[in-house]
């Protein structure tokens, strides 16, 4: 895997944390925890290098 | 448990369920095969891989159909779904396998060129997924693809996509196009890697020819033609006056220009000692101003939208009622594809390809596509690949 490919990954996995940090921590807005979840479904599917 | 873990537990598992409903299809169609009858004219079938090892085991490896004649002669690499929403090339070419006979020289033909980008589709688009042709034994289904090659299979994407050699800078999509990314490297983006194992079977194999089969919109000038650099340029050109004048339809020849790299129809002719052709099939279902991206429009290529345009005068080819069927399609490429290796075996008689049974314009209009595809439930098992 090149470097490049490794960095992406890393970035990617660091946005999940980011988002699922920010879902778990939101304790009103309904809306905001829709909007994390549906981010992070393309994000996590990447990671899990699901195809 | 508190209220707000309640509604995320729900929120998970509602939009979990939603994921899934959502990619179950698209995880089978990048998951089906479309089977595909080695014909009567097929004498092996092996692998892109084989000329280039860095291809093996990834989604760009692809069967190549070698359909050698009794008499040696001259070779052709033919090849469809370059970019797999453009389907005419392919029917033509899975006809060709099904049925053709080499009685001289040698064919080697790849359907599915970008088998990534016939894994991959264009959500935003609403594009089908599949398409179905109609036989005398039932439907034969195709999986409709998309212009590129999946970023499952090739990612991350750079910025800018910059040309290997020439160096030009290309827009970042077109490095997962297999009709940029020629003449490929072998340790490349997979994209290059697949365009390269087919310069080294064009280069080891000595291949005269190359066609490689698209479809183009009727708003788009480069479109009904044969695309030719300079040394093909008067094959191309004959081969163009033959059509028009036996068979009655447009095909005109355009030039490949010299500075826009990545082209099959530019490096194959510059990186080898082939001489390429591209054939472009006019393709309503891919014209922006359409309405829904449907099936119908696909086989039928009927637009009331286009219709429209053409009155205005701002369409590229005659454009009626009767829409640009995808048979019509077919039949260009058919008989473009003989009669571009007709006119070169009348130029190099010592080099020249002689094929039969692969039908021509008139018939394939006539009879529909569908009757040149045969049953794989009825055919040999040895005999099926699947794609
Ligand atoms: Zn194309």
């Amino acid at each position: 895997m090149p470097v490049i490919t490794i960095f992406y990954y890393l970035i990617t996995a660091f946005i999940v944390g980011m988002l699922g940090w920010n879902f778990w921590h939101e304790k009103k807005s309904v809306n905001d925890m829709i909007l994390y979840l549906l981010v992070i479904v393309p994000l996590l599917l990447r990671i899990l290098r699901v195809k | 448990m508190n209220k707000e873990r309640t509604v995320k537990i729900v929120l998970v598992a509602v939009i979990g369920v939603v994921t899934a409903l959502g990619a179950v299809p698209l995880y089978r169609h990048r998951h089906s095969t479309m089977p595909v009858i080695a014909g009567p004219g097929v004498t092996k079938v092996i692998k892109l891989s084989d000329y280039a090892p860095t291809l093996k085991g990834t989604m760009g490896d692809i069967d190549v159909f070698v359909m050698e004649g009794k008499e040696p002669g001259g070779k052709a690499f033919l090849m469809s779904d370059t970019h797999a929403n453009e389907p005419a090339g392919l029917l033509a070419l899975m006809a060709l396998v099904e049925n053709a006979v080499v009685d001289k020289g040698t064919l080697y033909v790849a359907l599915t060129f970008n088998a990534s980008g016939s894994r991959n589709t264009k959500p935003g688009d609403g594009y089908p997924l599949y398409f179905d042709i109609p036989t005398e034994w039932g439907q034969v289904r195709f999986r409709f693809g998309n212009r590129d090659a999946s970023p499952l299979d090739q990612w991350p994407d750079p910025d800018v996509y910059i040309h290997y050699p020439e160096r030009q800078a290309l827009s970042y999509v077109d490095g997962r196009n297999t009709n940029r990314t020629w003449p490929g490297r072998p340790n490349g983006l997979l994209m290059e890697r697949v365009t390269f194992a087919a310069m080294e079977l064009m280069r080891k194999e000595k291949v005269d020819v190359a066609m490689d089969f698209h479809g183009a919109e009727t708003m788009f000038p480069v479109t009904n033609c044969i695309v030719a650099p300079q040394k093909s340029a008067k094959i191309a050109t004959m081969a163009s006056m033959t059509v028009k004048a036996m068979e009655g339809f447009d095909n005109h020849v355009e030039p490949s220009p010299g500075n826009f790299r990545g082209l099959s129809h530019r490096e194959i002719g510059d990186y080898a000692d082939t001489l390429p052709f591209l054939m472009e099939a006019p393709i309503p279902f891919l014209d922006q101003p359409t309405g829904p991206k449907t099936v119908k429009l696909l086989i039928d290529g009927k637009d009331d939208f286009l219709l429209s345009l053409s009155k205005k005068k701002k369409l590229f080819v005659s454009y009626d009622e009767t829409g640009w069927p995808m048979d019509k399609r077919v039949g260009q490429h058919a008989s473009v594809a003989l009669e571009i290796l007709k006119q070169f075996s009348k130029k190099n008689p010592e080099r020249s390809i002689k094929l039969s049974g692969f039908p021509r314009y008139a018939e394939i209009v006539q009879n529909g596509i569908g009757k040149y595809f045969h049953d794989p439930a009825k055919a040999d098992p040895k005999s099926v690949y699947f794609e």
